[in-house]
């Protein structure tokens, strides 16, 4: 993709386009397959082989098995480890003897029962893939929002707020206007430590942190005050959205499947199109990838940093927005388990790229979900499901790991993503 | 070769920059003008505040009431932060600009609990007391963020360094019925958790942030999955015994004081223990200066022969320890239980004091105080009958850690180097 520079101003960007996408494209592809996945699957098996060992050292009927004989506790060790986890395979993607036997009566309800599992793991991934998308897009930009789970409770205050206080509105008009309310609470809470960066150059790291904790404290006094339920009782819970700001769900009710989902799916197109192919994203990638070049070749690295963390902000909101929206109906403190911070992980193993943001999603709900029925069948508490997360983005982050256990080569060519350095030095 | 390696750490020159200036001296006027109208201006004059000066359950070291005309103390507290807000605009206050801004809070909090309790009277001696136990986490949070930031280390995991020595505090410390022992594997779990922070960001060089959020992730998810396991099924497990107060003879009958800092809990005496090691060990001693010398310019303090990856392997080590340490206080210092989540982000307050107090162990424990003392105030709101929600005010430290950072990083006390890995050339 040459260009010839027409202005003098396009000169700088010209030659920033061209450090920042070397040519060769066969080169990189040819790398790159192997390369993208297997550093993040065997992240992924040695996340569930660790997830295994935690299971056995805590399982006290292996404990007893060992007393008995050394053999016998081996077999019994895993018996338990198969059995949890083929609850956490059942749970998420269905038991393939009921989808067979379904398909074969030809029954639609039993048909749609026994997808479901499937169908909950992509509703468990709905508000990840937004999440995980708002950090990409961070990333990308040079910026590392770590505020994601803020965003996401002021987004669902702002969906919740749309969604029962407007009344009259026909649906096609309400739940847009609730969506959109979402992601502008979020894209507000994102701007603000953006806005910090850019004029005082206060740390966005810090700042969003911080602005994390205000936005727990508000919601919980929206919750609890002005926005509280009546007749809840002092319990922090938000009146019911109204019927024509829900997002609909496909089927009845123990089906949640809902069209969030494939928004969500359009969302990562529109963020994939926003970042590689116009030339607002390239502005944003450039500044991310070398702020101070990109200020000598006459980028507004400012309103770059406003830009990507309004943007991130916003994506943040849309994850609150569609939760409450198709899922919830109304807004409560347990909202999130730990989405923001989960995104992080998200963003990373799928290497920064709105497709790879959207697999691991997927993976990461079907991980919730299946350990939901663990929970029930093993009586494993669903908490492990965190300690497998921080595992793999552990491995994730630190591929040297990975390479080691498996005595993996290192790339002769390593796509260093750049990340934010800490608040010392490396400011402009 | 000490005297080259002192030359680089005292060649850096503080500044303040004018946005910071204007900023601090806004918000410092923004404090008055709430004084003023929120406060004096809703007082009748000839209202008395009555202050119960000792702490509830306290029979040694024991104070009269203190009774004070309500406006005029109002007046001069709005007078005080209008002069510092005015002087903070025109010369700036340099080096003391956060010290200011923390004497302007300090002001506004006294002021309203001056306001609140105007007519009827409030015990300040137990706000006091309970400030002091409720800054103890908070302030150790810090001093563990400045051991590791000052080395270069950016640790953001301190939050989920307490939770799990908290929950391992509790959980060793029922099984044992020892306090002791229970505090000693809080703080191996802290030292546990910064090897893997200290591996992590030294050895494979992650992110440090992203390394923090590892470790923050797992602690939630870890302590969670223990708890649900055996602390929640066996009520033997969470039960352990709570360290009791030990009053210091002599020192605990002093009026006010004694009841605050010298008849009370072990970690208080812990926490002024710690102020003094570390900021005699960090500016004072030649080990600091190494390791301060490693977070300012890795580079040139190798250069001359100091070890940087052990420097900070030592530093993250000590920091996690601190960290543990903050942990027990929940479950062995105040509430004698595991509770899920229960350090409830005061691990990152920690990290805002340790911002707010200029990366110093005094700085630290000042805004440790402010904070304490804020959250000891949003606690008694309602029994002081206010009409202003506790949650807002326990936003109070979040925000005032936003506006103190506003124009603060790359200068002043920050280390040049923190949160950058050292790859040796």
């Amino acid at each position: 993709m040459k260009r010839e520079p027409k202005k003098i101003e396009e000169a700088g960007q010209v030659l920033l386009q061209e450090i920042n996408e070397p040519g060769d494209e066969h080169l990189t592809h040819k790398r790159s397959l192997w390369n993208v996945i297997a550093i993040p699957g065997l992240a992924i098996l040695t996340g569930l082989i660790i997830g295994a060992i935690l299971i056995i050292a805590t399982s006290t009927t292996v404990y007893a098995a060992f007393g008995h004989s050394f053999g016998r506790g081996l077999a019994t060790a895993w018996q338990e480890v198969i059995t949890a986890y083929r609850a956490l395979f059942t749970g998420s993607i269905g038991d393939p003897a009921r989808i067979i036997n379904a398909l074969a009566s030809g029954e639609e309800a039993a048909i749609r029962s026994a997808f479901n599992p499937f169908l909950e793991s992509l509703v468990q991934a709905t508000p990840y893939i937004f999440a995980g998308l708002a950090v990409a897009l961070g990333f990308r930009s040079g910026l590392f929002n770590i505020g994601v789970e803020g965003q996401l409770f002021i987004g669902a205050a702002c969906a919740t707020f749309v969604g029962y206080a407007i009344t009259g509105l026909p649906g096609i008009i309400h739940m847009p206007l609730a969506f959109l309310a979402g992601a502008l609470g979020g894209a507000l809470w994102g701007f603000i430590p953006g806005l910090l960066k850019a004029t005082t150059g206060g740390h966005e790291v810090i700042n969003t942190i911080m602005m994390n904790w205000v936005a727990f404290r508000l919601t919980e006094w929206l919750l609890s005050g002005p926005m509280n339920r009546p007749g809840a009782g002092g319990m922090p819970i938000s009146p019911l959205i109204q019927d024509s700001a829900q997002i609909p769900q496909f089927f009845q009710t123990p089906i949640r499947f809902h069209l969030g989902f494939f928004i969500a799916l359009g969302i990562a197109w529109l963020v994939w199109w926003l970042l590689f192919k116009t030339k607002w994203g390239l502005n944003l990638r450039t500044v991310g990838a070398n702020p101070r070049a990109a200020k000598y070749a006459g980028l507004n690295v400012a309103k770059s940093y406003m830009l990507g963390m309004a943007l991130s902000g916003a994506l943040a909101g849309m994850a609150g927005a569609v939760q409450i929206l198709a899922v919830n109906r109304s807004m409560a403190l347990g909202l999130s388990s730990g989405y923001g911070f989960d995104s992080i992980a998200l963003a990373l193993i799928g290497n920064n790229h709105p497709l790879g943001v959207v697999l691991a999603s997927i993976l990461f709900g079907t991980l919730r979900n299946g350990a939901t029925r663990m929970m029930v069948v093993s009586r494993i508490p669903i908490d492990i499901v965190d300690v497998l997360q921080a595992i793999i983005l552990m491995f994730v982050a630190a591929p040297a790991i990975i390479r080691g256990l498996y005595r993996l080569r290192k790339p002769m060519h390593e796509d260093e993503t750049v990340f934010v350095s800490g608040w010392g030095g490396g400011q402009s | 070769m000490t005297s080259t390696t002192q030359s680089i750490a005292h060649k850096k020159i503080f500044e303040i920059s004018p946005t910071r200036q204007l900023a601090m001296g806004i918000a410092e006027l923004l404090i008055a003008a709430i004084i003023l109208f929120g406060f004096v201006l809703n007082t009748q004059p000839n209202t008395l505040t009555r202050f119960v000066m000792t702490p509830g359950g306290i029979d040694i070291g024991t104070m009269a009431d203190w009774i004070i005309p309500t406006q005029p103390t109002l007046i001069i507290l709005l007078v005080i932060t209008a002069a510092i807000g005015i002087y903070q605009l025109i010369r700036g206050f340099g080096r003391v600009t956060n010290g200011m801004v923390g004497l302007s809070g300090l002001c506004l909090l006294f002021g309203f609990i001056t306001w609140q309790a105007g007519g009827t009277s409030v015990n300040l001696g137990g706000m006091l007391a309970s400030a002091v136990l409720l800054a103890v986490p908070i302030t150790l949070g810090a001093f563990s963020g400045i051991l590791s930031e000052r080395a270069g280390v950016v640790n953001i995991a301190i939050e989920g360094m307490m939770l799990m020595g908290s929950m391992i505090g509790a959980l060793i410390g029922s099984i044992t019925n020892n306090t002791w022992i229970g505090l000693l594997g809080a703080i191996l779990s802290g030292l546990f958790l910064s090897a893997i922070h200290a591996v992590l960001s030294i050895k494979y060089k992650i992110n440090q942030i992203i390394s923090g959020t590892v470790i923050n992730i797992f602690s939630a998810g870890m302590t969670a999955f223990i708890s649900q396991k055996y602390l929640q099924t066996n009520q033997a497990l969470n039960n352990p015994p709570l360290f009791s107060r030990i009053p210091i003879p002599g020192l605990a009958n002093i009026p006010l004081l004694g009841p605050l800092f010298f008849n009370t809990n072990v970690f208080v005496y812990l926490m002024f223990f710690l102020l003094i090691v570390i900021q005699v060990a960090l500016f004072s001693t030649r080990w600091g200066l190494r390791l301060r010398s490693v977070g300012e310019h890795p580079r040139a303090a190798d250069t001359l022969g100091i070890n940087v990856i052990k420097t900070r392997y030592m530093a993250v080590l000590l920091s996690g320890l601190i960290a543990g340490l903050a942990g027990a206080f929940f479950t062995l210092g105040s509430v004698g239980r595991f509770n899920e989540g229960m350090t409830a982000g005061k691990g990152f307050i920690g990290l805002a004091a340790m911002i707010f107090g200029n990366w110093r162990p005094l700085g630290a424990i000042g805004a440790g105080f402010i904070f304490g003392f804020a959250d000891a105030i949003g606690s008694k709101l309602l029994l002081l009958g206010s009409t202003i929600p506790p949650q807002i005010m326990a936003m109070a430290p979040y925000l005032i850690t936003m506006i103190v950072l506003a124009g603060f990083i790359g200068k002043g006390d920050v280390p040049a180097a923190d949160g950058e890995p050292y790859e040796k050339e």
